[in-house]
């Protein structure tokens, strides 16, 4: 018999537990349910958990660590004596609410364990396989390293330096496209657009977001990459490569427009209105207002945004897989083609790989910098906003 | 004695008298910060306008690259099914005509071609067989082998079943391939282009709506033709549920805590910094944990569904779990005071009355998650989802096990192919997605809408 039948089987006892238990607490009082001290459905629920748990437990660990054939067989029958242990214990004087509460409350304390779990995982993964990266090859050669010539063959150099300068120079250039419109667009919203017009500007705006990246991929290697490279890069004779550092800032600065906007308006917005009374009664015009009022109170919540999207930026990978190219160089010709760390990830972990050499575990390397790299990012930018809400409240 | 009474008096001279002048006559500086007011406006509104017209550019390059995924040309021609080539043995037994590779059909296809060039006396300059031969897609003789393999009294007979054309010819009504590029490309060339164009004048080649797109397998380098979704809509759907089975439950169950029972302490604190930082690790990140714990790790099989499900459901868990607070926290507390007022425990409270009336925006909370995960497409590369995968995987839960595509890794897949006619497939799964997504959008503005209350 499949886990699943197995599964089907526990549920199945389970539902025939609540039925059994409920009635059982009720025949118990002879209808008159107000004896109980729980209601006759927490007396099911208590059957139904004490069935179903360590059941569906135990099936889970036989199904993915492969334990031996008779575990499942083993979940069956411990289903059974939840079952019958849960069902003996019904009585009038049974707290079945407390009992119930108890697991549920455990349930739900695991639940958002996992969340720390995730995080355990992430660091352990990205650490062990880095470990062993770093046994095979000098951490010297790795972070300092100017070439980044992978070969399966043995004898690469995994140098980690024109990655990062890709990575750097690529957010650079999307910041660039991304911070002015955001702020500027932001500040129009919230500032002098109307209710009417900003109801359609923003969500408008914010639909850039929910785009998946794959399609702003696509876009960038289909039709802004030629376009860049026919209009601007061959008559400017600065080379003739599809692919390269500015098309995929420009698309990258595309997507990120609507986080600098969104956060930038959020928090416009709560400067208070008195500031800017407060300007404009002394004779400001709206916009001296807003560049001498408005925004330096609004000035590290904006810093925020920023470094939230710059966040973003370092570790996009559709966008610089399909608009950046693949070439590992240091060069300052934006419409040359330069590649970031996540390409990297991607191209080194996809196909057939052997865990066992370091042109494949650097994968793990590229990752713990990327994450600690947009981790500090990410703590920096929070830190910053949090310490500006609490100006205002 | 100071220092200042040893010097001689400064003249006071009386404030310039401003000019009197009209409040209407604008002066040059006030002119000028005038002037800079329009200035900073006007850069506001070209800033939106730079925003909306990406996002139109955007949309209506996918748009205009992709409509045609979803059209196919098919040559609707008589088809000799001759005796000797498919029936060797002559018995009509579908066992013997199974040894018949799909190549021989095509040899009937061919013939029917020149067959029907010369009863129609299309001229064509240079008519070589290469150009017969690669007139229709490799798909149509496995179609005509399986239509003759399914019913083998077509055998003998002359049927006119409609055969997929090869990308280049069905370029040809696209768009993409013209008289002179067929000239330089060695894939086709003008002889061909000439023929298409004689059947069309005839009226038996047409362009019509292609289901097989989003329903087929996908396909070989050499046939883009005849590449389609199914796969990857099946796959994306099946990790959609996995997320949705999964994701949302363990989220809500993790904001109840946190929200409602959670004491305040060191762990809690970590836990809730915990998830404001995983709703911001790149989702790469999520792949390589993907990689190593689940493949490596728990020996779960590469390019599985329940893989790719798994992983999404750790970088959705976070956005479900924010929105889900928010809801929580929007449900005032009068209702809680009411409940626990009547003597409700703090769990009957939180689940007979908190929860039902936050549920709205929970909802709505999970569909953007979801939506979120139906789009990502790099975590997935890394679990190896961009497998060639020619087979459906088989209905669930053993399909969650089997090798299965999904949607946005199969744009990503068709974009590493050489043949243009790959990057037409792609912007129209492009489209389907986006169509998914909006839909889930569109479900989850309803929902808010028709839930959305004031207390």
């Amino acid at each position: 018999m499949p886990p699943f039948w197995i599964m089907i089987a526990v549920l199945a006892l389970a539902t025939a537990g609540f039925l059994l238990g409920r009635s059982r607490s009720i025949r118990m009082v002879e209808g008159n349910t107000r004896v109980l001290h729980s209601r006759p459905t927490y007396h099911g629920w208590n059957v139904v958990l004490f069935t179903a748990i360590p059941a569906l437990l135990l099936l889970a660990v036989a199904r993915f660590l492969e334990g031996p054939g008779w575990l499942m067989w083993a979940a069956l029958a411990l289903a059974l004596a939840g079952l019958a242990f849960s069902l003996s214990r019904v009585a009038p004087e049974f707290r079945a609410r407390d009992a119930v509460e108890r697991i549920v409350r455990g349930i739900l304390i695991v639940c958002s364990l996992i969340a720390i779990a995730t995080t355990v995982g992430i660091v352990l993964s990205l650490v062990f396989e880095s470990a062993r990266f770093f046994q095979m090859y000098p951490w010297q050669d790795f972070f300092f390293g100017t070439e980044w010539t992978p070969s399966f063959g043995g004898g690469s150099r995994l140098g980690m330096l024109p990655l990062l300068w890709g990575t750097l120079y690529i957010s650079f250039i999307a910041l660039l496209v991304a911070v002015p419109i955001g702020l500027y667009a932001a500040i129009y919203m919230s500032e002098y657009a109307t209710p009417r017009v900003r109801s359609v500007v923003k969500p408008a705006i914010e639909v850039l977001a929910g785009i998946p990246t794959i399609v702003y991929g696509l876009f960038a290697l289909v039709t802004v990459g030629p376009l860049l490279r026919d209009w601007i890069a061959q008559p400017l004779g600065l080379g003739n490569s599809g692919s390269s550092v500015m098309t995929a800032g420009l698309v990258m600065g595309m997507m990120l427009i609507p986080f600098v906007s969104s956060l930038s308006d959020d928090i416009i917005n709560a400067v208070p209105q008195s500031l800017r009374d407060g300007s404009l009664a002394l004779g400001s015009t709206p916009s001296e207002t807003i560049r001498q009022v408005v925004v330096p109170a609004a000035l590290p919540g904006i810093v925020g945004a920023v470094l939230l999207a710059a966040s973003r930026a370092i570790g996009e990978t559709m966008i610089v897989v399909l608009g950046a190219g693949a070439m590992a160089r240091m060069d300052l010709n934006p419409f040359e083609a330069m590649t970031t760390i996540t390409v990297k990830i991607v191209g080194q972990l996809t196909g057939d790989n052997d865990f066992a050499s370091p042109e494949t575990l650097v994968a793990f390397a590229l990752g713990l910098t990327l994450f600690v790299m947009t981790l500090g990012l990410n703590v920096l930018a929070l830190y910053i906003v949090r310490k500006y809400r609490e100006q205002y409240e | 004695m100071t220092d200042a009474a040893s010097q001689p008096p400064r003249p006071v001279s009386p404030p310039a008298a401003p000019a009197r002048k009209s409040l209407l006559v604008e002066d040059a500086r006030t002119k000028r910060r005038n002037a800079a007011e329009r200035r900073f406006r006007a850069y506001g509104v070209i800033a939106i306008a730079i925003a909306m017209a990406a996002l139109m550019f955007l949309l209506f390059t996918i748009f205009r690259d992709g409509s045609s995924a979803f059209f196919q040309t098919y040559a609707r021609i008589p088809v000799a099914i001759e005796a000797e080539v498919v029936d060797p043995a002559g018995n009509r037994d579908p066992a013997e005509m199974q040894k018949v590779l799909t190549m021989g059909y095509g040899k009937l296809l061919e013939n029917s071609l020149a067959a029907y060039v010369e009863q129609n006396g299309i001229e064509v300059e240079g008519l070589g067989d290469r150009d017969l031969s690669s007139f229709f897609s490799s798909q149509a003789r496995a179609d005509l082998r399986d239509a003759v393999l399914a019913n083998p009294d077509l055998v003998g007979s002359v049927v006119e079943v409609p055969a997929m054309t090869s990308s280049r010819v069905d370029g040809m009504f696209k768009g993409r391939v013209t008289r002179e590029s067929a000239a330089i490309d060695a894939k086709t060339s003008v002889a061909q282009y000439d023929l298409a164009m004689g059947l069309q004048e005839r009226g038996d080649l047409r362009t019509q709506f292609n289901w097989d797109f989003i329903t087929s397998t996908d396909s070989s380098d050499n046939r883009p033709e005849a590449a389609g979704l199914g796969v990857a809509i099946l796959g994306s759907f099946y990790m959609m549920l996995i997320v949705l089975v999964l994701a949302l439950p363990i989220g809500v169950a993790a904001s109840i805590y946190l929200e409602e029972f959670a004491p305040k302490n060191r762990l809690t604190d970590a836990i809730e910094v915990n998830i404001s930082n995983l709703a911001a690790v790149p989702s790469i990140v999520f792949g390589i944990l993907g990689l190593a714990a689940f493949i490596n790790f728990m020996g779960l099989p590469r390019s599985a569904p329940i893989v790719g499900g798994l992983v999404l459901t750790l970088m959705t868990l976070p956005t479900i779990i924010i929105s889900t607070r928010a809801a929580l926290k929007a449900v005032p507390p009068s209702i809680r005071d009411a409940a626990l007022g009547v003597g409700a425990s703090r769990m009957q409270t939180m689940f007979h009355h908190v929860l039902p009336l936050a549920m709205p925006g929970i909802l709505t909370g999970t569909i953007l998650g979801l939506a979120q995960a139906l789009g990502e497409t790099a975590p997935l590369l890394l679990i190896g989802m961009v497998a060639f995968v020619t087979t459906y995987p088989s209905a669930p839960p053993e399909g969650f096990f089997e090798p299965a595509s999904a949607l946005p890794v199969q744009v990503f897949n068709w974009t590493q192919r050489a043949d243009p006619a790959f990057f037409e497939r792609a912007s129209g799964a492009i489209i389907v997605l986006l169509v998914f997504l909006l839909a889930m959008n569109l479900l989850a503005i309803t929902l808010r809408r028709k839930f959305e209350r004031r207390w």
